[in-house]
């Protein structure tokens, strides 16, 4: 299959589920059936992505294929010369990958959906919906330059929006919806700004290009600040997508939205664009960058596991569950584990939307339960969900021969290789750590739900296992959730064909001195990825870490199985020990609260302040002066009236008072005049 | 013996003239004002007479004389004609009350 | 098209429908509305065919040559006025790629407030007859080349606007239409002294080889045409450029509406017909970023120089401004207007940046928050003319009973708030791009881009506030749209989506200028330095 096909195929698939948004979105309120339309949109689009895929890992798995074209062409601009924005995909190992997997889970859950959505008056516009969320989703994973990429990257955001929100007549989820669309704006913009900085330093968007300008030495501005600048900044963007704190707080309100769209959007895709992002800037990221990266990471996956703790929202709990081991994967980008945090998107991607499909099952057989603490005992009624639930919840504790041991085995060993290099140990700590409560919170939930005996016992008993269509995506999940599918050996993910031959740490492009002292070359220019002193770190972190983790994560189990199981330890006495700290875990540390009181209502009390100034000062400056000249114009018309005109009048009354005065001297009489004849006469001889 | 000269003409004219003056200012009735007229004019006349008899203007004094002796018999004729015609009209011929021009 | 008066044609072809509108009965307002909805429909086909034959490559800006389809004649002549000199005026109209986005902008968004005036029912005649006039002295401004010409055609279409909210408008419509009057009056007057002064300071040379004073805004851009003891000269070394670039800014920063010469827009808006309000928000606030981009710019280039940062200032200041009044706002129409200046400074923004993309940006962002304000005024006066209430208190769950009318709002309000593919956010995306890429104005921009974060804030409140949550009872009989509505929405939203996806439809027209103008400033300004006219 030739080169041109394989773009050409995935462009198709790009476009597929835009055509079914389209269509569904136009004719759907006339067609109620249309939804089937877009069933087979996205089937027809993940079997192409399977083409593609296997195409791509067996013919071209050491070569990129590219394909750009013009968006946007300004001419020759003057001081810069010619300048074009160009727009394009890319085709890597990473992307097909992505591309399997997004198209992989999309479907299970549009076929999910089918049942789970039965009923809903706004039926077609849901999978209307879901098509425009594979399509910009698709669109992140394809492309080959950030600014398309923030271009999807909005356009989830959106999708995001509309599925949150889709039961909008409550208005949890209506804030829910508008909450995660600002919350990621955060992140956008400090994204944008990212963007900004490099397309200032580079005139370019295309990632190819403006590594190949790193690596020739060019960075933003000549200063390594903003190179680091640039890459924590792009990395505020994974921050809002992914989760990440500090602004993690949208994700647990998104599970407002239905449950296969959290499974979709909320748990295996959309979050984990995030993770995808630091990947692909991962070759630009400097020290200090990746420091950042990793201590955000690193600090997420502790928070957010320490608040699933106490949750008793099946849905929350494993909302939190999913920013834990987001900022496991981001934690492990920045301690330079590429390759294993690449893997444990994708195995998570398959085990949490395999639980998050397991709880909405629960929840639509209990209906629309979702407190844990009413379940209990569902294994028997639902076998097949309590099964392949069991699974999942297996790989995300990290117990051998699943395929979350694997990735997250090797994410640890990567924190603690880290750790061994650089001196910061808290980041293994922290690793570590959450391993143990991850399995305990897991199983917590698992044996709240599913063992025990029923706590309400009218809704247990209508519980029935779910239509056929609900479980097969379930059972295929769990399926791919076991080691076999990525490597042979079960405690060597590294022999894997996935970790040998797919998934490679690229080498990174930023100047030596702005390197880990451990990701440095001797050779100057060119140089390996990571030196042989961070290879023989790592493999002396694996053995370790390993024995560790499974150590950790089964006491985390026993914890669990004592607590809820067995009933050695009562949960209530043990949280009435650590008052505050269960205080603070069962109201998320007050994040939320912290936030609404210092962001939320200090941008309102500005904006009403404004309001008022702008409503008070500004226009009454202009009412003001509007007034001011009626003062003035009333000033002068007084004047004129009285002033001005009276002048005048008093020239009349002054020349008639004379009259009247020397009117008194005209007597008529002809003897007065001569007298005053003859005075004057006289007067005038005696002047002269 | 004392020599009659200029002045003694000059100081009967300006009694003359004075009394002229007096009688127009003062009398009420018209014809008293115009006999008060007639001094004025025959003062002047005894002046030209005078300045014409002592100066060197030759017989222009009495020349000038004449002529006031024509005007003031014209000036009395019409005079006396407007006075009877006041009279007629307002039946008296008080000055001070004929002020029908007056505002 | 060589030698069709087609822009003559575009200008006054609505006077021609003003006359017809005047000479039709009274009675008739259906063949009033026609008839104006057929002369402005004719003027969009005009516009239509402009740009069929616009050539692409040519730039404009300050070379007459490279200008299009000219109109130039003598207009008025009285020669040998004592020390003046030959006193003359041109008619004088051409366009560039600055003009053409904003003539078809006017063309559309004119056609498209007949179809929304179409339920006014007080005095139809006088409305329609107004209308047209305004929509004359709007498409006057933007092909006149003569400065005289340019502030007749200014000053022309204040008085219809004046009436048309002053009759037409809301409670407080005698209040609302004295202050837009008298404000932009205001500046007006500072634009007649400066066009004076420059017309005292800038001479042309006749084809007969003398030398006349001139209202030739191209001549003006040579600094070669000043007179040495112009005040406005350039080689006067006393000269009062920065203070008449001052005041000729404050007149176009009335229009734009610059912080803080704001105030008359909420008012406007508030209490104008929705169709006015259109006009108001889709032409006439454009006015006033052309005539900087067209007069202020290419006249005073070395000034733009100095004071660039402080125009990227009030750019920023009216953003994060502009956003956090409209927050506040309870009342529909007020807070897409506080929107509306919130949008206006990113094309201050842009235009400041004095680079390629920026104004580019600018200048798509003027196309575009045209399209995109002038569709949220047409939706707010569809809901105002359902339900006659604005606050945005008063509704809620409208999403569940008018489905499609949501549908059309969702796309204008996200198109606001800069979503990627829909048109507003390549503009602002260029504009960042553009005034990021110069140094003293990189800060500004940073803050700038809250605007975007505070965008989505109140227009997603707005949103939920109006639409979402539990249908309000008071509600339930209302219905979605009807078909003039389409009518005049589906255009909108189309050239909406479309300029979001190929924004090149709208870039390739303006590029060529915008080039021109960007070197032409860089040039001058060097120009001006090398011969130490710059201190």
């Amino acid at each position: 299959m030739s080169e041109i096909l394989l773009i050409n195929l995935s462009i198709l698939i790009l476009f597929l589920p835009l055509a079914g948004f389209g269509v569904v979105i136009l004719f759907g309120k006339r067609f109620s059936k249309l939804y089937l339309f877009e069933q087979g949109i996205i089937t027809l689009a993940f079997i192409l992505s399977v083409i593609v895929a296997v195409v791509k890992l067996s013919s071209y798995v050491n070569q990129d294929i590219l394909f750009a074209f013009t968006w946007i062409d300004f001419g020759n601009v003057p001081m810069l010369g010619e300048l074009k924005i160009d727009l394009g995909i890319k085709l890597d190992n990473l992307t097909v990958i992505m591309l399997f997997v997004v198209n992989l889970i999309s479907m299970l859950v549009h076929h999910y959906s089918v049942e789970y959505m039965k009923g809903d008056a706004k039926y077609n516009r849901y999978f209307a919906y879901l098509g425009i969320f594979t399509f910009s989703m698709l669109g992140i994973v394809l492309t080959d330059n950030i600014l398309m990429m923030y271009i999807f990257w909005e356009l989830v955001g959106l999708s995001s929006y509309l599925l949150i929100g889709f039961w909008f007549e409550k208005d949890s989820a209506s804030d829910a919806g508008k909450k995660a669309f600002i919350v990621n704006r955060v992140g956008d913009i400090g994204m944008f700004i990212g963007i900004l900085i490099l397309f200032a330093t580079y005139q370019t968007f295309s990632f190819d290009a403006i590594y190949e300008k790193i690596s020739m030495g060019i960075i933003p501005f000549d200063s390594g600040a903003w190179l680091t600048a640039a890459g924590i900044l792009l990395f505020m963007g994974a921050v809002g997508k992914s989760a990440q704190f500090p602004l993690h707080v949208w994700l647990p309100d998104a599970m407002e939205g239905p449950t296969p769209v959290s499974a979709l959007i909320h748990a295996a895709t959309m979050v984990a664009a995030g993770v995808y992002l630091v990947a692909r800037i991962f070759v630009m990221l400097t020290a200090d960058a990746m420091l950042v990266i990793a201590v955000v990471g690193a600090f997420t996956s502790f928070i957010a596991a320490s608040i699933a703790l106490t949750q008793n929202d099946i849905k929350k709990v494993l909302a939190y569950s999913t920013v834990s081991q987001l900022g496991y994967m981001i934690m492990s980008l920045g301690v330079g584990a590429y390759a294993f945090a690449f893997f444990h998107l994708v195995t998570h991607a398959f085990f949490k939307a395999c639980l998050f499909l397991g709880s909405g099952s629960v929840i639509h057989a209990m209906h629309h339960e979702q407190d844990i603490q009413k379940m209990g005992g569902l294994r028997r009624k639902m076998p097949l969900t309590y099964l392949s639930f069991l699974i999942s919840t297996l790989a995300i504790s990290g117990i051998p021969l699943t395929s979350g041991f694997l990735s997250k085995d090797g994410i640890l060993a990567g924190t603690l290789a880290f750790g061994s290099l650089t001196g910061h140990w808290l980041i293994p700590i922290f690793g570590f750590t959450v391993a143990m409560m991850t399995a305990f919170y897991m199983f917590r939930l698992v044996i709240l739900t599913f063992h025990g005996e029923p706590t309400d016992k009218h809704k247990f008993d209508h519980a029935h296992e779910s239509p056929r269509l609900m479980v097969y995506p379930l059972v295929l999940l769990a399926v791919l959730s076991i080691f076999i599918w990525y490597t042979p050996n079960p405690l060597a993910p590294n022999q894997g064909w996935f970790l040998s031959s797919w998934v490679k740490t690229p080498q990174t492009v930023v100047p030596q001195d702005l390197r880990f002292e451990f990701m440095q070359s001797t050779e100057t220019g060119t140089g390996i990825v990571h030196s042989e002193m961070y290879e023989h770190a790592m493999h002396w972190a694996h053995y370790p870490a390993m024995i560790l983790s499974v150590i950790l994560a089964g006491l985390g189990i026993l914890l669990a199985f004592m607590m809820y199981q067995w009933k050695k330890i009562s949960p209530d006495k043990f949280a009435e020990k650590v008052k505050p700290l269960y205080n603070l875990s069962l109201n998320k540390w007050y994040i939320d609260e912290i936030y609404q009181s210092t962001f939320i209502n200090g941008t309102l009390i500005l904006s009403n302040f404004l309001a008022w100034f702008d409503n008070t000062i500004i226009d009454g400056i202009v009412n003001g002066s509007a007034t001011v000249t009626r003062l003035f114009s009333r000033i002068s018309g007084w004047f004129d009236n009285y002033v001005v005109d009276g002048f005048v009048n008093f020239t009349a009354f002054f020349s008639g008072f004379i009259g009247l005065s020397f009117r008194r001297i005209q007597t008529g009489k002809v003897q007065t005049y001569i007298v005053f004849v003859i005075f004057s006469v006289l007067i005038l001889i005696i002047l002269l | 013996m004392i020599e009659v000269g200029l002045t003694h003409f000059l100081v009967i004219s300006a009694a003359l003239f004075s009394f002229g003056i007096y009688g127009v200012v003062t009398r009420k009735n018209a014809v008293m004002v115009l006999m008060g007229v007639e001094l004025i004019l025959n003062a002047a006349n005894i002046n030209f007479v005078a300045f014409a008899r002592y100066g060197n203007f030759g017989l222009n004094g009495q020349i000038m004389a004449l002529f006031i002796i024509i005007l003031a018999a014209a000036e009395a004729a019409i005079a006396l004609a407007i006075v009877l015609n006041i009279y007629k009209t307002f039946a008296h011929v008080n000055i001070d009350e004929i002020d029908n021009l007056k505002e | 098209m060589e030698g069709f008066p087609i822009l003559s044609l575009l200008t006054f072809l609505p006077i021609i429908g003003m006359v017809v509108v005047l000479a039709l009965p009274k009675k008739l307002e259906l063949g009033i509305r026609y008839t104006a909805l057929v002369f402005t429909g004719l003027q969009v086909v005009f516009a239509a065919v402009l740009l069929a034959n616009y050539n692409y490559a040519a730039a404009g800006i300050y070379e007459e040559s490279s200008f299009q389809f000219i109109e130039k004649f003598r207009w008025i002549e009285i020669p040998g006025v004592s020390w003046l000199g030959t006193v003359k005026i041109d008619y004088f109209m051409g366009v560039d790629g600055l003009s053409v986005p904003m003539i078809l902008l006017t063309a559309i968004i004119s056609f498209i407030a007949v179809l929304s005036s179409w339920n006014i029912s007080k005095s139809v005649k006088g409305y329609f007859a107004l209308f047209l006039l305004l929509d004359t002295g709007m498409m006057g401004v933007f092909v006149s080349l003569d400065f005289f010409l340019f502030y007749v055609f200014w000053e022309l279409m204040l008085l219809p606007m004046y009436f048309l909210i002053g009759i037409w408008g809301g409670p407080r419509k005698e209040y609302a239409a004295i202050k837009f009057f008298i404000y932009t009056l205001f500046g007006s007057v500072f634009m007649l002294l400066v066009m004076i002064g420059l017309y005292f300071s800038a001479m042309e040379v006749m084809p007969d080889g003398s030398k006349v004073f001139t209202f030739n805004i191209i001549a003006m851009m040579d600094p070669s045409n000043f007179t040495v003891e112009g005040i406005l000269s350039p080689f006067n070394p006393n000269n009062y450029r920065f203070v008449a670039y001052l005041a000729l800014f404050v007149g176009f920063a009335i229009k734009i509406p610059m912080f803080p010469f704001h105030t008359w827009l909420p008012d406007a808006h508030v209490e104008a017909p929705t169709a006015i309000s259109v006009i108001l928000a889709g032409v006439l606030l454009k006015m006033g970023t052309y005539g900087i981009l067209r007069i202020s710019y290419p006249i005073f280039p070395e000034i733009t120089r100095d004071l660039m940062y402080y125009i990227a200032l009030f750019g920023m200041i009216n953003i994060i401004y502009g956003a956090l009044c409209a927050m506040a706002q309870r009342d529909f129409k007020k807070l897409i207007a506080y929107s509306s200046i919130s949008h206006m400074g990113y094309v201050l923004l842009g235009m400041a940046s004095l680079t390629s993309t920026g104004i580019n940006g600018a200048v798509l962002q003027m196309f575009n928050h045209g399209t995109i304000t002038a569709m949220l005024f047409l939706l707010v006066g569809v809901l105002y003319d359902r339900t006659h209430t604005r606050g945005l208190n008063d509704f809620g769950g409208l999403a569940t009973q008018l489905p499609v009318y949501t549908g059309f709002v969702t796309v204008a309000f996200f198109a606001a708030i800069g979503l990627p593919s829909l048109s507003g956010w390549v503009s602002e995306a260029l504009v960042f791009i553009g005034a990021f890429s110069v140094e003293s104005i990189r800060t500004l921009t940073m803050i700038s881009t809250l605007g975007i974060l505070l965008g989505a804030g109140y227009m997603l409140w707005t949103l939920q506030r109006i639409f979402l949550g539990k249908l309000n009872e008071k509600w339930a009989g209302l219905k979605d749209l009807e078909f003039r509505e389409y009518a005049m929405l589906v255009p909108l939203t189309v050239i909406i989506i479309l300029l979001g996806i190929y924004p090149s439809a709208m870039l390739d027209i303006m590029n060529t200028s915008v080039n021109t103008l960007v070197d032409f400033l860089a040039v001058n300004v060097s120009n001006s330095a090398s011969i130490g006219l710059l201190n």
